[in-house]
C-alpha cells in the first residue's frame, strides 16, 4: 500500500490533477501541494500527491550522492 | 532523475561499495534498522544484503502499516464485516491479513459473502459510499504520517458533501512515539536508523533530529532507488564507525527540513493524538491519530461503538519480535515451511512490504 511513484502533472482541474508516468495516466488529488502547475513532478502515494519534486533538486540530489561517495 | 541499478550487476556502485567495506568494522557487527516497508522491499529487491560486508546487518523495524496493526484490530474488523449493510473498503494489503484465528481474513470473509472492497485511495471508498446510499461504507484508515493527510482530506470532503453513510476506522499511527518506545525497550540493539523518506516528506527531515540529539543514534533520511540505499548505508556506516552521530537528509529531491506545511495543517485539523496499540510494541501513549470530535459522525469507532479487544498474538508467529528487529524472518520456526506467501500465518508474510515476505521472495 505504501508504494509511491513519481508522476508528471498534465492538467489540473480544481484539487484533481491528471498525472502521467511511463505511459500510465492517473487522476491524483493535489490538495496539499501548494502552487502545483502542469509540468511539475510530484510523488504520488495512495492517490494523493505528497510533495513536489523539481528536476533541479533531483540533479542536486544526484550530486550530493556523488559527493557522499567521493568525500568519504 | 536517479535510475535503478541492480547490485547483482554492479556498475558504478562498485566505488561506493568499496568505501562501505573500508568503514565496516573488522570485528563485531553494526546494526542498521529501516523503518519503512518500502525500504524493506527496495533493499530485498536490489540484492543489497548480498553485496554488503557480513559485519553490516540490515534489520526491518516497525515500518509496515499492515504488520503493526494488531491481531485484535483485525478480529474487530472481521466482526464488523458481518453486519449485513456494511461494506469494508481497504487498501488491498490488509485483505489477506489474518485475525487471531488462522486463515480468517477479509478475503476469506468476502468469499463467504461479506462486502469487502479493495481500494487504492480513501477517495475511492468515499465515492463508493456516494454511489451506494443503501450501504454503510467503512474505510480502514491504516498507515503513518504519509497516508494521514489524504485520509484527512477524505473525511473533510465527506463532511462538506454531507455523506452520512461513510466513516473511517482510524488506525493511523505516528512514527515518532513508536520509535522512542522501541529505542527505550530493553532488548533494543540498533546502531543507526535508515529513516522513511515518504514519512519525512510530510513531517520534514528535522523531525528525526531527536535520534542523534537525544539518543546518540545516527539517522539518514533516504530515498528508495538502489543508489539512495547505497549512499545511506555508506553514510550510516561512516557515522557509526566514527562515533559521530548526526542527522543527514539524503533524499533532498523530495524531503524538505520542515516537510509539507499544508499537509501537516490538514492532519491537525482533522486528527488529534491518541494512545494506540501496536503489534510487537504494545500500547504506546500518543502514538496514534484519532478523528477530532467535530468529525465524530465520520468516525467508525463512534458510529459502531467499537472497542479494541485486548492483546492477542497469532500462535507460533514471531512477527512481534521481527517488528522490533529482535529476530530475522529466517529465525522464525514457521518461516518457509508452515508459513509462505501462499499460505501466510502472520502479517509480515502477507504484506507486500512485510519483512518475511521480502525475505521469502528475495533472500532464500
Ligand atoms: S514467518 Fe510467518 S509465522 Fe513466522 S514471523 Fe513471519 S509471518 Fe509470522
Amino acid at each position: 500500500m505504501c508504494l509511491a511513484m513519481p508522476m508528471k502533472i498534465k492538467t489540473i482541474d480544481g484539487k484533481t490533477a491528471s498525472c502521467d508516468a511511463g505511459g500510465l495516466t492517473q487522476s491524483v488529488r493535489i490538495d496539499f501541494i501548494e502552487d502545483a502547475l502542469p509540468g511539475d513532478y510530484v510523488m504520488v502515494h495512495a492517490g494523493f500527491a505528497i510533495e513536489k519534486m523539481s528536476e533541479k533538486e533531483a540533479k542536486e540530489n544526484l550530486e550530493l550522492l556523488e559527493e557522499i561517495q567521493n568525500a568519504l | 532523475m536517479l535510475c535503478e541499478q541492480d547490485f547483482k550487476n554492479p556498475g558504478n556502485a562498485a566505488g561506493t561499495l568499496e568505501k562501505i567495506r573500508q568503514y565496516a568494522p573488522s570485528s563485531g557487527e553494526i546494526r542498521i534498522m529501516e523503518i519503512c516497508g518500502t525500504h524493506t522491499m527496495a533493499i530485498a529487491r536490489s540484492g543489497l544484503k548480498t553485496v554488503l560486508p557480513p559485519s553490516i546487518r540490515l534489520l526491518s523495524g516497525p515500518g509496515c502499516p499492515v504488520c503493526v496493526t494488531p491481531a485484535g484490530a483485525m478480529d474487530m474488523i472481521l466482526s464488523l464485516s458481518e453486519k449485513p449493510d456494511v461494506l469494508i473498503a481497504s487498501y488491498g494489503d490488509l485483505l489477506r491479513v489474518p485475525g487471531s484465528r488462522r486463515g480468517d481474513s477479509l478475503m476469506n470473509r468476502r468469499g463467504a459473502g461479506a462486502k469487502v472492497l479493495s481500494v487504492y485511495s480513501p477517495m475511492e471508498a468515499l465515492q463508493t459510499a456516494r454511489e451506494h446510499p443503501e450501504l454503510e461504507v467503512v474505510f480502514l484508515g491504516v498507515g503513518f504520517e504519509t497516508t494521514a493527510p489524504g485520509t484527512a482530506v477524505c473525511i473533510r470532503e465527506a463532511a462538506s458533501l454531507g455523506v452520512t453513510n461513510f466513516s473511517v476506522l482510524c488506525l493511523l499511527k505516528k512514527t515518532f512515539p513508536a520509535l522512542r518506545a522501541l529505542i527505550e525497550s530493553p532488548d533494543f540493539a540498533v546502531d543507526g536508523f535508515l529513516c522513511p523518506g515518504h514519512v519525512a516528506a510530510i513531517t520534514g527531515s528535522d523531525a528525526f533530529a531527536f535520534l542523534p540529539e537525544e539518543y546518540g543514534l545516527p539517522a539518514v533520511v533516504g530515498g528508495f532507488e538502489a543508489a539512495d540505499l547505497l549512499g545511506c548505508v555508506l553514510e550510516l556506516t561512516r557515522m557509526i564507525t566514527r562515533k559521530s552521530p548526526a542527522l543527514v537528509n539524503e533524499y533532498t529531491r523530495l524531503v524538505r527540513p520542515q516537510g509539507n506545511p499544508a499537509a501537516k495543517e490538514l492532519i491537525g485539523q482533522v486528527f488529534c493524538s491518541a494512545p494506540s496499540d501496536w503489534r510487537g510494541l504494545g500500547h504506546i501513549e500518543e502514538s496514534g491519530f484519532r478523528i477530532r470530535e467535530e468529525y465524530r459522525q465520520w468516525d467508525a469507532w463512534e458510529k459502531f461503538h467499537l472497542t479494541l479487544p485486548g492483546s492477542r498474538e497469532i500462535p507460533g508467529c514471531s512477527c512481534a519480535q521481527i517488528i522490533r528487529g529482535v529476530l530475522s524472518p529466517g529465525e522464525c520456526p514457521l518461516f518457509g515451511s508452515t508459513c509462505t506467501p501462499e499460505n501466510p500465518v502472520g502479517p509480515c508474510m502477507v504484506s507486500g512490504e512485510g519483512a518475511c515476505a521480502a525475505a521469502y521472495q528475495y533472500d532464500r
